[in-house]
């Protein structure tokens, strides 16, 4: 064979592997697309898609919307947003309220979720059945929506911020121990197998080769999950477990229009002052962490 | 004072407002006695009634109501990545070079995800009526924004080179689109999309709760109506199904980075 036929013949066999390559790959984009497709039919039925009602429905999400906004005249500005925020004293309150909420349950979910974090990472757990328990109790924590414990909290305490912060505990203690025991086992192992060859006990080991390579992270997670759970607060009022989610669940079902938008406003500011409080904060934890190493 | 104090005083003076802040915190939400000791044992009372959960001969229904939930979930997310995508490409900095567009845009992302998807159903409901129309358009508003904002940072972390090497070919700007950007941006863009229908599922389950359709409203029905073992049959329901929901995208998740 000369090698300009050879080189033809190369030429054939590869664009015959890759017309049948790319056909079949079009078969397999093609049966991902009908699988989407029956996806999307299946689920606008069950959904309840009705376009003649968003048509119908979008000149009224747009006056509703309209509706909320306070009236603000230029000569009579202060009276205006004075007027507008006429019940700022018990709306702050509230905002506070719902922050405090968001705390403790962060703190004491954190509480939880560091305790147990060491038992359910593969590093440094007493045993795998005590892994395999841990790691169950925090996505079963983890699973369950907030507003889920919430009701079943309001039942049994009755309405107010305590439901509300068991329910932020609960699931802030499935997030974090998920977080806190990945966090654990991307930690070094030498200095927990220093320890222990040096006599430790497995708890030594513990407090002084892990905590210290994973406490800033575990602190900038904690953080993190504040910044959520002080949005979660704000809208658990609405079943009843306190913050100011309560009061802006009463003024939307009275048509308290102008109400509506000032207290969505004043979340929207609490969350964004936590937000930033909040970094700045984790920067000032990682920052020395980062600069000793 | 010496330094060293000083440095030490700072610390010590931040741990001791912490702890200031965090017992005033605890009275402010702590019950009284009586309805903390009388809600410990309305608790006990419940859990046992709880045991076993049955769903009380209303599994089709509540099965239809979770089908709705995992459809609001979906269409929810679909709706906010396709209304996400051109916004994201105007959001981007190196596709839109509009400084002022690109400032207004990202404010408006930010406001639209403030709120929580809640509070978007109790307006929705108002709007357009209960029923888990609603609880679509609850998720799909709040995620169009960030997504807008995540794809607008995946397609302004895309590697340059390969869509000069497409013009350089003599590629349009279709083809610059499609085999330099997409590939690149296209996994990311999925992996988000696929992250955020798993919180989805989560937010969509307790959307009912005002309304907004879903298995939250037969879950705050048969809180009210005291049925426990069909409340605990509903909890592991959606239990279940995000675990479900979780291991599946995460799975897909991999593979798509991986690939």
């Amino acid at each position: 064979m000369t090698v300009a036929a050879a080189q033809a013949d190369a030429a054939e066999v590869f664009s015959r592997r890759f017309a049948a390559h790319r056909s079949q790959r079009r078969a397999a984009s093609a049966g991902y697309a009908a699988l989407f497709l029956v996806a999307v039919i299946v689920s606008s039925i069950v959904g309840e898609v009705d376009l003649a009602r968003l048509a119908a429905g979008l000149p009224n999400i747009a006056a509703y919307i309209g509706r909320t906004l306070p009236v603000l005249r230029l000569d009579t500005l202060w009276a205006d947003i004075g007027e507008w925020l006429w019940a700022i004293d018990i709306w702050l309150v509230m905002l506070g309220d719902t922050v405090l909420m968001a705390l403790v349950g962060t703190v004491f979910g954190g509480a939880i979720a560091a305790l147990l974090c060491f038992e359910a990472s593969e590093n440094c757990g007493a045993s795998p059945l005590a892994r395999q328990a841990a790691r169950r109790a925090f996505d079963v924590l983890r699973s369950v929506p907030e507003l889920v414990f919430a009701l079943v909290f309001v039942f049994a305490f009755g309405p107010g911020p305590f439901a509300g912060v068991l329910a932020i505990l609960l699931h802030s203690a499935g997030a974090l121990g998920k977080l806190f025991a990945e966090a654990n086992e991307n930690a070094e192992a030498g200095p927990y197998q220093a320890v222990l060859a040096a006599g430790g006990t497995r708890l030594h080991a513990i407090r002084f080769g892990i905590v210290p390579q994973i406490l800033p992270n575990h602190l900038s997670y904690l953080l993190l999950r504040f910044e959520i759970n002080v949005r979660a607060a704000s809208v658990l009022g609405v079943v009843g477990a306190g913050g100011i989610g309560e009061e802006l669940y009463l003024v939307v079902r009275q048509f308290i229009y102008s109400d509506i938008s000032a207290i969505v406003l004043l979340i929207l500011l609490a969350v964004a002052i936590v937000d930033i409080g909040c970094e700045k904060l984790r920067h000032a934890l990682i920052a020395p962490a980062g600069a000793a190493r | 004072m010496t330094d060293a104090a000083a440095r030490h005083l700072k610390p010590a003076l931040l741990w001791l407002g912490g702890v200031a802040l965090l017992a005033f915190a605890c009275w402010r939400v702590a019950p009284t006695a009586e309805a903390f000791a009388m809600g410990v044992g309305k608790l006990g009372f419940l859990v046992g009634f709880m045991v076993p959960p049955s769903a009380g001969g209303a599994l089709w229904p509540m099965l239809h109501a979770l089908a709705e939930t995992l459809a609001m979930a979906f269409l929810g997310t679909l709706i906010a990545a396709v209304a996400a995508l051109p916004l994201g490409f105007l959001g981007a900095r190196n596709v839109a070079p509009a400084a002022l567009l690109h400032f207004g845009l990202r404010r408006g992302f930010d406001g639209l995800r403030g709120v929580d998807s809640l509070i978007w159903a109790l307006i929705f409901v108002s709007a357009v009526g209960m029923g888990p129309f609603a609880g679509i358009l609850a998720i799909a508003v709040p995620d169009t924004g960030v997504f807008a904002k995540l794809f607008a940072e995946a397609i302004e972390n895309a590697d340059r080179r390969p869509v000069e090497a497409v013009r350089a070919t003599g590629g349009g700007r279709l083809a610059e689109a499609r085999y330099g950007l997409l590939p690149q941006v296209l996994p990311v863009i999925l992996s988000h999309i696929l992250y955020f229908f798993e919180s989805n599922v989560r937010s969509a389950s307790i959307l009912g709760v005002v309304g907004a359709g879903g298995i939250g409203l037969a879950l705050s029905d048969r809180i009210r109506l005291n049925n426990w073992d069909e409340v605990a049959f509903l909890i592991l329901l959606i239990l279940g199904t995000v675990i479900v929901i979780d291991t599946v995208s995460a799975r897909i998740r991999r593979g798509i980075i991986a690939a």
